[in-house]
Parts: C-alpha cells; structure tokens; sequence
C-alpha cells in the first residue's frame, strides 16, 4: 500500500489525565501512526491502554498535551463531521425515529433538503427497509448500531472512527455487521479506524492492526494484515496471527512479577 | 385490574343495562318520590321552552343515560374498550343510584343540614338561573389559567435550559430558584395586587411563578443529565451550540419537563382559584365566593362541578399531549 494518499496523521502524541483517586495516568505518551486513504486500521490492546483515548483525539473530542494530529495536512481541533464517530451503545437518539437519526447530520449541518435523497439510499445500504418510522427502542441492538454507522456514514466522512461499536453485540450479529463495514467500505472507499478488544474481529477486518500496551499507553507493534479477502476465521494463517495477537497481547499486559530471595 | 378479558356480547349489553339503570333509577326516584320537605320548585324559560329544576335535572339523566348509550355502542366494536365499559359499569350503576339517595336526601326530604348540602336538581337550578354568567366567570377562569400557565410554562423551560447549561448560572440562579420555589405563589398575593396595573395581571403573574418553578428545576435536571457520548456524537456530526441545546439537551430532557408540567398544572388550578377568591372581577373562584356571601351553596356546587369537569378536562389534553410527545419512550404504555 505504499506510495498511497495519508489522509491521518497522529505525530508525537501524549495525554495524560488525573483519575478519580487522584493519580496521574499516562494514557498515551508519544504516540504517532499514519494512516492512509481506504485503509482500515484496527487499534487492540487490553483495557488502559489508551486506544480510546487516541480515538477521541482523533475524532477532535480530546485535546493531546504534546504532539499533533492532522487531517488531510489540516491540524485536528475539534470535532467536526469529517470524522464519523460510532460508539458501543446508547449513541442513537432515542426521540428520533431510524429516518430522523440518519437525516441529523444533515440537518445539524444545514444540507438537509438538498441531500434528502441520500437517506433512503443509507437505509437500504444497512438493510433497513421499512423501519423508517421505528425508534431506537423498537429495533434490536445491532440494528441500532448499522442505524449508528449509516448515521456516520452520510455525512461522507473522510475518517470513520469505530470505538467497539459491536462490543455490546451477540456474535452473530458482530459477524453480520463487520461483513455490513466491509461492504461499505469497498462500497464507498471509506477510510475506518477500529478501536477493539477482539482479535478475531482484529484480523478479520484489518489491513493493519495497531498493538498497543498499557502504563504508559502506547504503540508496541503494527502489524499488517496480508490474508487475501474474503478472510476465513479459521483459516491457518488467520489463527497463526491470532496466536501471535494474543501472545503479545498478554505479554503486554503481564504485571511485573515480584522478585522472591530466599 | 389488568386483564384482557374478552367481553361476550351479553355482558357488554349487561353493562350497559346496569350503567343506564343507575341513571334510570335516579330519574325514577325524581319523578316518583313525593316532595315532602318545603323547597320552591322554580320554573326557568331557556329559549322557548319551560322547565321547572327537576324536569331540567331529569333531562341531565337521560343526556348521561344516552351518552353512556352510545359509550356502549362504540365499545361494541373494539375489544380493549369492551373489558374498559364493563368494568366501569358496577362504579356508574352505583353513582346513578347514589345520584337517587341524594335526590331524596337533599331535595325531597331535606335531611341533609341546609343551605350547605342542597340536592342535584337544586344544583342545576344554578345553571338554569344564571349559566350564563357561570360561562362568562367560566372563560374569565380559562383565559386567566392560559395566560399564566402558557407564560409560566415557556419561562420555565427557558430557565430551566439556561440553568441545565450553564454552570454560571446554575450558580447563581438555581438557589434562588429552589428557595422562591417552595413559597406558595398565592403568598405573594399583596405584591401582585400593588405592583401590577390589573387584577388579572396580577393573577396571571402569581400563576406564572408557581408554574414557572416545577418546571424549571425538572427542565434544568433533564438538560444537566444528557449522557456525554449523545453529545459527542452529535458533535461529529457537525452540531454547533444551538442545536446540541435544541435538538439533544431538551429533547433528552422533554420527559422531565413533562413531569414538570404535569406538576404545574396541579399547582395553577390551585393558585388560580385562590387568586380569584382573593381578588378577582370574575372567575369561578370569584363566583364560589360571591354565592358564599349569599348563602346560595347550590351555586358553589355549580362552580365546583364546572371546575371539576374543566380542570379535568386539561389534564386529560396535557396527558394527550405528553403521550404524542413521548411516544419515542420505550414501555411507555398508552391509556
């Protein structure tokens, strides 16, 4: 993939924040990562890593401390609709119906009629048909979510930024929608970045796959994902990567052991 | 109580002959039972025809046993409204007859101590003698409540974002707000009527703060509770200030302002009654007091069945209201 366009550009990045006992944490400390146009990244690492902490300052809904990151060669101050952002769960606005949820981002950006046309195109892409009029609460969960993506979707960000939004997912409905991001991706070209805790949707997804670790936050590897698509989950190389995931994923994680002298 | 029952076509007829009996019974016990007790039956002439109080109190019967006819009659078809019918039937039976008893009591026999407790035929004497002017202290009521509940209610939603999203002033406005709030609104009754240039502005102004304080505190606790994440989102997808405010902030919070509202309600029909009896030029509360003054209680009961059915009647448009507005809510069951 090289020679290709870099639309992100994360360079030298740290934050820090204070938690509720007063510590300082390092969630991230000099952090940089290029991302290019189309590609999908995935970024994985055990919890207090700070994968969702270098999302949010990607999506410009957190400020880094030291470092810079640029979008298309413009510096990222705050959030704005060229970064779709899809959280876990509970992101869709429970008073609009499917319709009303896909048509905010127009609406919030004031090219509603123009681009009304759009919205049934969206709903068709996620499979929705004929739940149009249905709220939130009426659709199942992983509906909700492709309803959350199309959201995103419609506004054509230049950068999807995916934080475990099929975390809260049954498996079945995690396989379904991660085919849905594929074939929307192809699709539209769409460029996606995926914060995950699951290798297997790591792999599957992936044309690089960000391995970061914890206290201090940062990258430990990157690793680029070769297996031709359509990707099978239990396919040898797919479960050698795997192995090689979670082997470095759990040496990541494993604490310091006590020195013992007898 | 909740069961959905399919209700036969005998038992609805049942009901509905149980439900018009009361009724029935009520108008049988007029008509039938001697007039024992001294009382001046009045004729009154309304348009061309002349009706004396129990013929008047007779035709109220069959306009309810009819009304409740055609209740009947529409059930038939929906099986929800079937069970709803039947269920009410024994309640309405009992009310007709209970109607019957204080016919007797307060009319026929004069058993029930006088002028306080005078029966339904004499109540509805007030309106043969001067509904007019019950309609006229009637509409004074609803336009005094519609101005200071309107402007109570858009003020305290106003507050109420404000406070929910500004710290500054929930810092300086919110104590306020919670020590003005728990002061019955008629207490500042003396400054309304010097302050203000009218009567009723001064009114409107006493129901404009006791609507305006439920109503702000919920809106403020509502906008204040959005989750962080539904604004984010709706950052991304490129909100500015104004619509995170409008369309994530006070949708988020329309149930609390809602519950807010309903509370308000409760509290104007308390506050605009008192303010009426305290010093008003016309109202219902004006007019209880003024037949008080008179010792004519028929005409207080008069002015209090009015405000039963007219205070009800705005709950039941306020609940229609909410139940349209939230419709989005999930378990929200419809009555």
């Amino acid at each position: 993939m090289s020679g290709a366009e870099i639309v992100l550009e994360v360079s030298g990045v740290s934050r820090t924040y204070t938690d509720d006992k007063g510590n300082v944490v390092e969630a991230l400390r000099d952090v940089s990562l290029s991302v290019q146009k189309g590609e999908f990244v995935s970024i994985i690492g055990s919890s207090g890593c700070g994968k969702t902490t270098l999302l949010r300052l990607i999506g410009g809904l957190d400020k880094p401390e030291a470092g810079a990151l640029t979008l298309g060669g413009r510096e990222i101050l705050d959030a704005d609709p060229s970064r779709g952002y899809v959280v876990q769960q509970g992101a869709l606005f429970p008073w609009l119906t499917v319709y009303d949820n896909i048509a905010f981002g127009l609406r919030a950006r004031g090219v509603y009629k123009e681009n009304k046309a759009l919205i049934p195109r969206y709903i068709g892409l996620i499979g929705l048909e004929g739940f149009e009029r249905a709220f939130p609460h009426q659709i199942s969960g992983g509906m909700a979510q492709r309803v959350a993506i199309a959201r995103a979707l419609i506004n054509s960000p230049e950068v999807l930024l995916l934080d475990e939004p099929m975390g809260a997912l049954d498996s079945f409905t995690r396989a379904d929608i991660q085919d849905k991001l594929l074939e929307l991706r192809r699709e539209r070209g769409a460029t996606m970045i995926l914060v995950t805790h699951d290798a297997d949707e790591a792999i599957y997804l992936s044309d690089r796959i960000v391995i970061m670790t914890p206290r201090p936050g940062k990258i430990s590897e990157i690793m680029e994902i070769k297996i031709p698509r359509p990707r099978h989950r239990g396919g040898a190389e797919f479960l050698g990567i795997r192995r090689q995931i979670l082997e470095k994923l759990h040496l990541a994680s494993a604490q310091p052991q006590p020195e013992y002298t007898i | 109580m909740n069961e959905r029952k399919n209700i036969s076509n005998t038992r609805l007829a049942l009901a509905a002959v149980l439900t018009a009996g009361g009724f029935a019974a009520a108008a049988a016990v007029n008509l039938l039972v001697p007039q024992a007790a001294d009382v001046q039956i009045n004729s009154y002439t309304v348009g061309s025809v002349t009706l004396d109080i129990n013929g008047a109190y007779r035709l109220v019967l069959l306009a309810l046993i009819l009304l409740y006819l055609i209740g009947a009659a529409a059930a038939f078809f929906k099986t929800e409204r079937r069970a709803k019918f039947a269920a009410k039937a024994p309640f309405r039976a009992v009310l007709g007859c209970a109607l019957g008893a204080w016919d007797v009591l307060g009319t026929k026999y004069l058993l029930l101590p006088q002028p306080f407790f005078p029966g339904p035929a004499r109540i509805i004497e007030a309106f043969l003698a001067e509904g007019g002017y019950i309609g006229k202290n009637t509409l004074y009521s609803l336009r005094l409540f519609a101005a200071g509940f309107i402007l109570g209610v858009l003020l305290g939603v106003g507050t109420g974002i404000l406070i929910g999203w500004f710290p500054k002033v929930y810092y300086w406005v919110y104590p306020i707000l919670k020590i003005t709030g728990v002061i019955p609104a008629v207490a500042w009754m003396p400054f309304a009527l010097t302050l203000f240039p009218t009567p009723f502005s001064a009114a409107a102004f006493l129901i404009v703060i006791c609507a305006w304080f439920p109503v702000a505190s919920l809106t403020a606790q509502g906008v204040s509770s959005v989750p962080r994440t539904q604004f984010e989102v709706a950052r991304t997808l490129g909100a500015n200030t104004a619509c995170l405010v409008f369309h994530v902030a006070v949708p988020h919070a329309m149930p609390q302002i809602f519950t807010g509202i309903t509370t308000a309600n409760a509290f104007a029909f308390t506050t605009l009654v008192m303010a009426e009896m305290m010093g008003q030029p016309g109202g219902l509360g004006y007019y209880i007091n003024a037949s008080k003054v008179w010792s004519a209680y028929y005409k207080v009961f008069a002015a209090i069945i009015v405000m039963a059915a007219v205070f009800s009647l705005i709950m039941k448009v306020m609940s229609l209201i909410e139940g349209r507005v939230l419709r989005w809510r999930k378990g929200l069951v419809k009555r």
